[in-house]
């Protein structure tokens, strides 16, 4: 029954070991979004790297909401978000007497993307994909000519991504004017990959996925240029067009949120200094895009001073143009 | 009369016989169609298990260098390894059979040698056949109130130990069991006609010929816990973790430490399930070759189950 010793020994150890265990090599803790988070890894992978192993950065993939949860609980020292907190975060942080300084980090930019066949979708409107993309579309909306006239007689199959991703609520959220609100008969997924391949096979296919996606699969499918809803002009999501906030409504910056105590932490406001210095040339090499470089002296300037609070008010919002962005960091 | 009776006899007998060789030939002829089919729906099973396989290993054999075990996760997918992950994958499992076989294990010998056979038990034994089918995301929202908050044991080894112990508890106790009742009564009479206690008759006789049972129960739970996600994203595990937990032993007095079951961890399967959404086919390499450690890992740990009740099946006389 030696088993039965080794469990009894392993309990009392483990308890006595309670104690003395926290105070091990500093740590900065980050949870949240998946979308922020290949920007998050280069960094702490980097950041490691530099501070040769004495400080150490652990990331994990909650999701924005879940990672805002274990935030306001103070379980974590950064939270990756990609939306500006919601007003329920923001009542949980502060009845847990948690605050926060806001820092955006990159630009990240939704495609819509057809077959590399299809030789009439060139240019969508954000009413068209709205009617394609509506509750009310479920069941109903089945044909391309349903959408444009012009367009094939043939059955649009969609493809998109799935309820839990951040990537779904901006989507619906920009383009149906309701987070969350979309038909449910189509091909949902929170891999991407599945919906590159699904795209890539079925030549009446529309789909909508991050544009890191397409970057890295060029030829299987086709990006759709957007009409911009405020210039009227038809729009390709490219690297350049939303630096220069054209590509419009389906670019949005991405959030990191450090706890104000944390803040404090040697380590963290660190990692921090280091994020901002290096995360434009580190985000490019993940595929997105870098705000300018004035936006990182704007953020790094708001956590040098501490400024807590969001520029956001706590509601969603939608085509927030990097400019726009920097003079509400400025102002506040 | 007589003499015209023996000739149809034989022509009734000669026609009783083709009958009965027809009869039989039909017979074997369903015969054969069922081992057909039977070969067919275990080949249905091996070749989709060979099929997958293949597909892994040509997606990912050129990822498994020694560099892939020995590196920390990684933006570049050409540098990424899986060192965090199995070093996680190993410490968890350590917990689990620590703290999962002995719990079972006993639970199994209650039920079967000890308990009363009345209602109470009646309700244990329903519940634990239940347990084996809850699903696994469940054992993680439990774990997560009470191991992680309650206990306050955080986002750690110890948590995610103890959580797959308690997801794996039922498939071991009902190995336990099965392997105690294979054992046959006389044996346990035996004993006791010469006046052996209860706890004797179980140290030295039921648990020693159960252990083979026992023992494959162990390894195919822990072979479930290997491939287990849900539960280790509920309580928390993380994705980018480019550190060891501290080392068990120590250099100085008392040369053991247990600082790791507090560690923050991350497992195989996690580490793959990120590496399969990311964009870009060297992510999907990765995955490949990680998956191709955990099909090996999985196959080498029931090999072995195999092979373990196969010695020791060879050393019970009775």
């Amino acid at each position: 029954m030696k088993p039965l010793f080794t469990t009894a020994g392993l309990a009392a150890a483990a308890l006595l070991a309670t104690e003395v265990a926290r105070a091990a090599a500093p740590e900065v803790k980050i949870d949240g979004s998946s979308t922020v988070y290949p920007v998050t890894e280069a960094v702490a992978e980097e950041f490691q790297k530099f501070k040769k192993g004495a400080v150490r950065v652990t990331v994990g993939i909650s999701g924005t909401g879940g990672g805002f949860k274990k935030f306001c609980r103070g379980e974590t020292d950064v939270s990756n978000a990609s939306r500006p907190i919601l007003a329920q975060e923001m009542e949980a942080c502060k009845q847990a007497g948690i605050e926060y300084i806001e820092l955006p980090v990159a630009f990240d930019a939704l495609a819509v993307v057809v077959n590399p066949q299809n030789n009439w979708a060139e240019v969508m409107t954000v009413e068209e994909l709205k009617k394609i993309w509506e509750p009310a579309a479920q069941g109903k909306i089945t044909k391309w000519n349903q959408v444009r006239p012009e367009w094939p007689d043939a059955k649009l199959s969609l493809y998109g991504a799935g309820a839990d991703s951040g990537t779904f609520d901006y989507f619906t959220e920009a383009i149906v004017g309701k987070a969350k609100s979309s038909r449910g008969d189509y091909t949902a997924s929170e891999d991407d990959n599945i919906l590159v391949q699904g795209v890539s096979g079925d030549k009446f296919a529309l789909g909508f996925f991050g544009f890191a996606y397409v970057h890295e699969n060029p030829g299987k499918v086709k990006t759709v240029k957007i009409v911009n809803p405020k210039t009227g002009k038809a729009v390709e999501p490219s690297m350049d067009n939303v630096i220069n906030g054209s590509y419009q409504p389906l670019s949005r910056p991405l959030f990191i949120y450090v706890n104000r105590k944390a803040a404090d932490r040697p380590e963290v406001a660190e990692f921090i200094e280091y994020y901002l210095v290096n995360v434009s040339k580190l985000a490019r090499e993940v595929g997105y895009t870098p705000l300018p470089d004035a936006a990182y002296k704007a953020a790094w300037a708001r956590f040098q001073e501490r400024k807590t609070g969001t520029v956001f008010g706590g509601v969603p919002e939608v085509g927030i143009q990097i400019m726009e962005l920097l003079e509400r960091e400025l102002r506040s | 009369m007589a003499s015209l009776s023996p000739p149809v006899t034989v022509t009734r007998a000669a026609a009783g016989i083709d009958e009965l060789r027809l009869n039989v030939a039909r017979r074997r002829r369903w015969d054969i169609v069922f081992a057909a089919v039977g070969l067919l729906a275990t080949s249905v099973g091996v070749i989709t298990l060979l099929a997958l396989f293949v597909d892994l290993l040509l997606d990912g054999y050129h990822r498994l260098t020694p560099e892939f075990f020995l590196s920390y996760p990684s933006r570049r997918a050409d540098q990424a390894g899986i060192l965090s992950a199995w070093v996680g994958t190993c410490l968890v499992m350590l917990v689990t059979a620590a703290v999962g076989v002995p719990l079972s294990v006993c639970a199994g010998v209650y039920l079967e040698e000890y308990a009363p056979r009345n209602w109470v038990t009646a309700l244990i034994e329903i519940n634990v056949s239940n347990l084996a089918a809850v699903p696994s995301i469940v054992y993680g929202l439990l774990a997560l109130g009470l191991f992680v908050y309650a206990l306050n044991f955080g986002q750690s080894i110890l948590s995610a130990g103890l959580t797959l112990a308690l997801m794996i508890m039922p498939i071991i106790v009902v190995a336990t069991r099965e392997a105690i009742r294979a054992i046959p009564h006389t044996i346990r009479e035996a004993a006791y006609a010469v006046g052996a206690t209860r706890w004797q008759v179980t140290r030295d006789h039921v648990l020693p010929y159960a252990i083979p049972g026992i023992a494959t129960g162990v390894i195919i739970g822990l072979a479930r816990a290997i491939g287990e996600t849900a539960p280790l994203v509920t309580i928390g595990a993380l994705t980018f973790i480019a550190y060891l937990p501290d080392p068990p032993f120590t250099s100085t007095p008392p040369f053991v430490s247990f600082d790791w079951l507090w560690s923050g961890f991350t497992v195989l399967p996690i580490q793959m399930f990120n590496w399969v959404s990311r964009p870009g086919t060297a992510f999907h390499a990765n995955a490949a070759a990680a998956g191709i450690v955990i099909v090996v890992l999985t196959l080498v740990m029931n090999g072995f189950a195999i092979w373990l009740r196969y010695r020791l099946r060879q050393r019970i006389t009775w």
